[in-house]
């Protein structure tokens, strides 16, 4: 079966977005990446990473939510479609196997 | 948050990014850079701040990047197959709800799709005649023409030694150079077998020429002097199934000629069609003693034989007319008196472009196929207003149904799309109609036109033309309710003040005039052609038509003893009169000059048509006197007597011409009677002056008059009996006289007939698109009518109002019809020498025809409507 493939940033933008429910627009995407990886992320990356994954369809998006810090602008606001959350399932069951087949030892090495 | 007044981001950016950033993408990304631009305020400061958005306004730059249509909603896509099975679905609804509707809308359309089939035949039939054969374009028939007393003239009556001249003096112009006998009718007889076929003596490289299609034999058959070719038919008639190569068979019963060859029969639209079989010329000369001194003494004035020419490739017929146009004059020098030129028909040009009138304008059957193929255009044109009328009529019941579409997402082209393929569909199916229309009345057309058409199943333009003509036909019918009934705002139409305006109907009401204007034209036009054959079918004739037959003189057999021939039919019981003649009544086929009598101008011209007769022939064809008396074998100076007609009289000038003498070549006769005038030509045209000489010898057919007492039938069979013992080698073939009349108004009458069918359909056509429009009228005034019946209005009343309209229109029709069709027969008329009057009451009757039917056709729906129960139509809703 064909799977599209997920980039590692790819990976991380759907999972913020799916981490932030609701309120996920290009500028809380951008503000949660920050905080949690603490890696300097630009919006324009962001947002083209946006654009791509619902290209792709992992994403699906509405207008709504002008603000007036906004200049009465809409939000796109994003959602992760089934074959997003398809796409996510699938990458952590792949780590995990991945991890789980690491032989015990060869972690504490690392770790010691 | 604390001054958020003073977060404004560099205005040259926000600029660059309107302009150059992905327009699909720009409201959020302007808005997300805004809130990110006063966040990074307020944790970096201003000068960061403004870097930063900078630096993200340059990398979100998509200088090529293009709106993409309509973010917001799921794109409309135009050719869902969901969508177009929709339509499709709804079509048939509709055409299945208003199934009177669909009937006028597919069965009008049809028709007229029919008619323009049947029409566009008949023209490609016209327009590829000759083309069978395969040097039609370098092919011509080698005519003459003049000025005759002031008149143009053409003929294709050539003289001999031209043959000789032009192969000779002008011979690299020429490939073939063809000498021809007319196509006349000739005895083929094999053992028992006897027919009557027609053909010809043509020179021996004709059928390389004509590219026969030889199936026995070779072209070169004809080469040996005493062989013949035979079409298939004739083969097969004679021969059946066995191999007629190198038989030998009888012409006329006196020649013996060896079958050489047999070719395809020469397809019906060809002007040698009749032509069904070729006997070599050389055959021809030797055999009949005035041809071959016609050939020894190189007559140049004896016009008797056609002449055909295929021409060189490298050259034209203009050229070679240039060079050739002399040769008559350069040997007949007194012909340059009529400006006598000789010069090339082409073969293109013979079947529509044969006629010319008395100034020398072309005045031939090209003129019918511009009338009919304007008649199609027309009658097509009906159909296609007749649906463009009732859909823009049924539009507003459509309507709601464009409101609703609309508002759950239509778009425009959507409903353009829906109503195009709706009509295409109508079309299609009145396409399928229409070719079984055009199969069931191909054999009755057939006979009506003289053709042989068929459907062109396996020719691509057919196709073409047919999907072509039912693709243009489905888009101009539908353009209008497809363009117009899309542009209604769903607004309007849904909350129900859509109004159709106040002139919505005009363009309805000018297609409607524009229709009658058509039938009506064509109603006059076809009585007026029938009242012109009418008008010439009741000139008086001067002889007796009735029980007249004339046998053609085929074999030497014939000429040998009148008398006895004539006592044996007498005897027979069968006939009571007969008589010989050099043509038949019916026929008048010899002009001659060189008359001489007393008091005649010698710079005038004289032409008369001159016929030989036997003391029997007044009473056989039953002519009047109105002065002297009939020939008699009392008087045995009538053997040199004359028999004038009272044209004649006056074209002569005599005054008392009983007893005076008339030369002819020098040779006296006698005048011992003028009959009145026999209408012996064309009955279009005044009488000829003609002269009747005694003359036995100068024969060609005999006339008999059947014994009235006995049927037709057993009178035949008892002169039969007589023809059989006379004349055993030939056949009894006869032809009844008034039936040789008639087929003087075949060609007029074919018109007529065509004319009259394609104006009954055009007029059926225009009162079926009457009938859809009247009832979709009283539908839409139904709750009008209602009220008006309440408040105390008449069935009478409201069969007025609803009719009163389209009498109007029908009236204003006849208005404009008329002098188009004045002007038009005026001119066609000029055609006749003796033709009818343009009397006004057939407009009048015409234009009262055109009002009975509107009337006929309106009132049915009128009075349905007013008698309605105005209670069931105020109920409705």
């Amino acid at each position: 079966m064909k799977r599209t493939f997920l980039g590692e940033f790819e990976e991380i933008v759907l999972l913020t977005v799916a981490i932030l429910g609701e309120e996920a627009y290009g500028v809380t995407v951008t503000q949660e990446l920050e905080q949690k990886t603490g890696r300097a992320v630009g919006f324009s990356s962001i947002h083209t990473t946006l654009q791509r994954l619902e290209e792709k369809g992992f994403l699906s998006s509405k207008m709504g939510g002008a603000t007036a810090e906004r200049g009465g602008r809409r939000k796109r606001f994003f959602e992760v479609t089934a074959l997003g959350r398809r796409a996510l399932m699938e990458v952590k069951q792949v780590r995990e196997e991945l991890w789980g087949a690491l032989p015990p030892d060869t972690l504490q090495l690392m770790g010691g | 948050m604390g001054k958020p007044k003073s977060a404004i981001p560099p205005r040259w950016v926000t600029t660059l990014l309107r302009w150059w950033a992905d327009p699909s993408t720009l409201e959020e990304v302007e808005g997300d850079l805004l809130e990110l631009y006063s966040y990074w305020v307020q944790t970096a400061g201003k000068q960061k701040a403004d870097w930063r958005y900078a630096l993200s306004a340059v990398k979100l730059m998509r200088p090529f990047a293009k709106r993409k249509k309509i973010n917001d909603y799921p794109t409309t896509y135009i050719y869902s197959p969901t969508m177009i099975r929709n339509y499709f679905k709804i079509a048939f609804r509709n055409l299945l709800k208003y199934k009177g509707y669909s009937f006028i809308n597919i069965f009008g359309l049809a028709t007229g799709m029919a008619v323009a089939m049947l029409i566009g035949l008949w023209l490609w039939d016209e327009l590829s005649y000759d083309k069978y054969h395969k040097n039609y374009n370098l092919i011509a028939k080698v005519m003459q023409r003049g000025i005759f007393n002031g008149d143009f003239g053409v003929g294709g009556h050539m003289p001999l030694p031209l043959g000789n001249e032009l192969r000779t003096v002008y011979g690299t112009d020429f490939t073939h150079v063809i000498m021809s006998s007319w196509t006349n009718e000739h005895i083929l007889a094999y053992g028992e077998k006897k027919f009557t076929k027609k053909g010809n003596y043509l020179s021996p490289e004709a059928p390389e020429m004509f590219s026969l299609n030889m199936l026995k034999g070779t072209r070169a058959g004809l080469k040996d002097p005493s062989s013949i070719l035979l079409s298939e038919s004739v083969a097969l008639a004679l021969f059946d199934d066995t191999d007629p190569i190198g038989k030998i068979i009888k012409i006329d019963n006196k020649l013996n000629v060896k079958v050489t060859g047999v070719y395809e029969d020469l397809p019906y639209n060809t002007d040698f069609r009749d032509m069904t079989f070729i006997a070599p010329w050389d055959l021809y000369v030797s055999t009949e003693s005035w041809v071959k001194r016609a050939q020894d003494n190189a007559e140049w004035n004896n016009n008797s034989w056609q002449m055909l020419a295929q021409i060189a490739p490298n050259t034209d017929f203009k050229a070679i007319n240039e060079k050739i146009k002399n040769v008559k004059i350069k040997h007949v020098p007194e012909m340059a008196t009529f400006k006598n030129e000789v010069f090339l028909h082409p073969m293109s040009q013979w079947h529509l472009y044969t006629g010319w009138d008395k100034t020398g304008e072309v005045d031939g059957r090209i003129q019918y196929v511009w009338l009919f193929g304007i008649i199609g255009i027309f009658v097509l044109l009906l159909a296609c207003i007749n649906f463009m009328n009732l859909s823009t009529a049924r539009s507003e019941k459509r309507a709601k149904e464009v409101g609703i579409r609309k508002a759950v997402g239509s778009v425009r082209s959507q409903l353009i799309s829906q109503f195009f393929s709706e009509s295409l569909l109508v079309v299609a199916l009145a396409f399928v109609v229409s070719l079984l229309l055009v199969l069931l009345s191909l054999p009755l057309f057939n006979e009506v036109a003289d053709k042989k058409l068929s459907l062109l199943w396996e020719n691509p333009v057919f196709w073409l033309a047919g999907v072509g003509f039912s693709l243009i036909t489905g888009l101009i019918a539908g353009s209008y309710p497809a363009l117009y009934l899309s542009s209604f705002q769903p607004v309007k139409v849904l909350k129900g003040t859509f109004r159709v305006g106040r002139f919505a109907s005009v363009p309805r009401k000018v297609l409607v005039v524009v229709q009658f204007t058509v039938s009506v034209t064509l109603i006059i036009g076809t009585s007026i052609v029938f009242r012109q054959i009418q008008h010439a079918k009741n000139r008086p004739i001067g002889y007796d038509r009735n029980g007249l037959i004339t046998v053609t003189m085929n074999t030497p057999e014939l000429y040998r003893d009148y008398n006895v021939l004539r006592d044996a039919l007498l005897a027979s019981g069968g006939a009571i009169e007969m008589s010989t003649s050099s043509t038949a009544a019916t026929n008048l086929n010899s002009h001659n000059g060189g008359f001489d009598w007393e008091g005649k101008d010698p710079n005038f011209k004289d032409s008369f048509g001159t016929i030989a007769v036997t003391h029997d022939f007044g009473k056989t064809v039953g002519w009047q006197f109105v002065q002297g008396r009939d020939f008699s074998r009392k008087f045995s100076t009538d053997s040199s007597g004359m028999v004038l007609n009272e044209t004649a009289v006056r074209y002569m000038g005599l005054k008392n011409p009983v007893g005076k003498i008339m030369k002819w070549n020098g040779k006296p006769f006698q005048i011992v009677g003028v009959v009145k005038d026999m209408l012996m030509g064309s009955p279009f045209e005044p009488v000829y002056q003609t002269v009747f000489m005694m003359d036995y010898n100068w024969a060609g057919v005999i006339n008999i008059k059947l014994n009235p007492a006995l049927s037709a039938g057993e009178s035949l069979k008892k002169i039969e009996a007589v023809f059989q013992k006379f004349n055993p080698g030939s056949p009894f073939d006869y032809k009844f006289s008034d039936q040789e009349y008639e087929r003087k108004f075949l060609a007029e009458e074919r018109i007529g007939q065509l004319a009259s069918i394609f104006a009954a359909l055009a007029i059926f056509i225009s009162c079926l698109g009457l009938f859809g429009l009247a009832s979709f009228v009283a539908e839409q005034r139904t709750k009008e009518i209602g009220i008006r019946k309440v408040l105390g209005a008449t069935v009478t009343n409201l069969w007025g109002l609803l009719s009163k309209d389209f009498v109007l229109l029908v009236i204003i029709s006849c208005l404009i019809a008329a002098p188009i069709a004045w002007y038009f027969l005026s001119d066609w008329l000029k055609k006749y020498e003796y033709r009818t009057e343009i009397s006004w009451w057939i407009f009048v009757a015409a234009a009262a025809g055109a009002l009975t039917i509107t009337l006929l056709t309106v009132s049915f729906q009128a009075i349905k409507a007013a008698l309605m129960n105005p209670v069931k139509s105020l109920k409705s809703e």
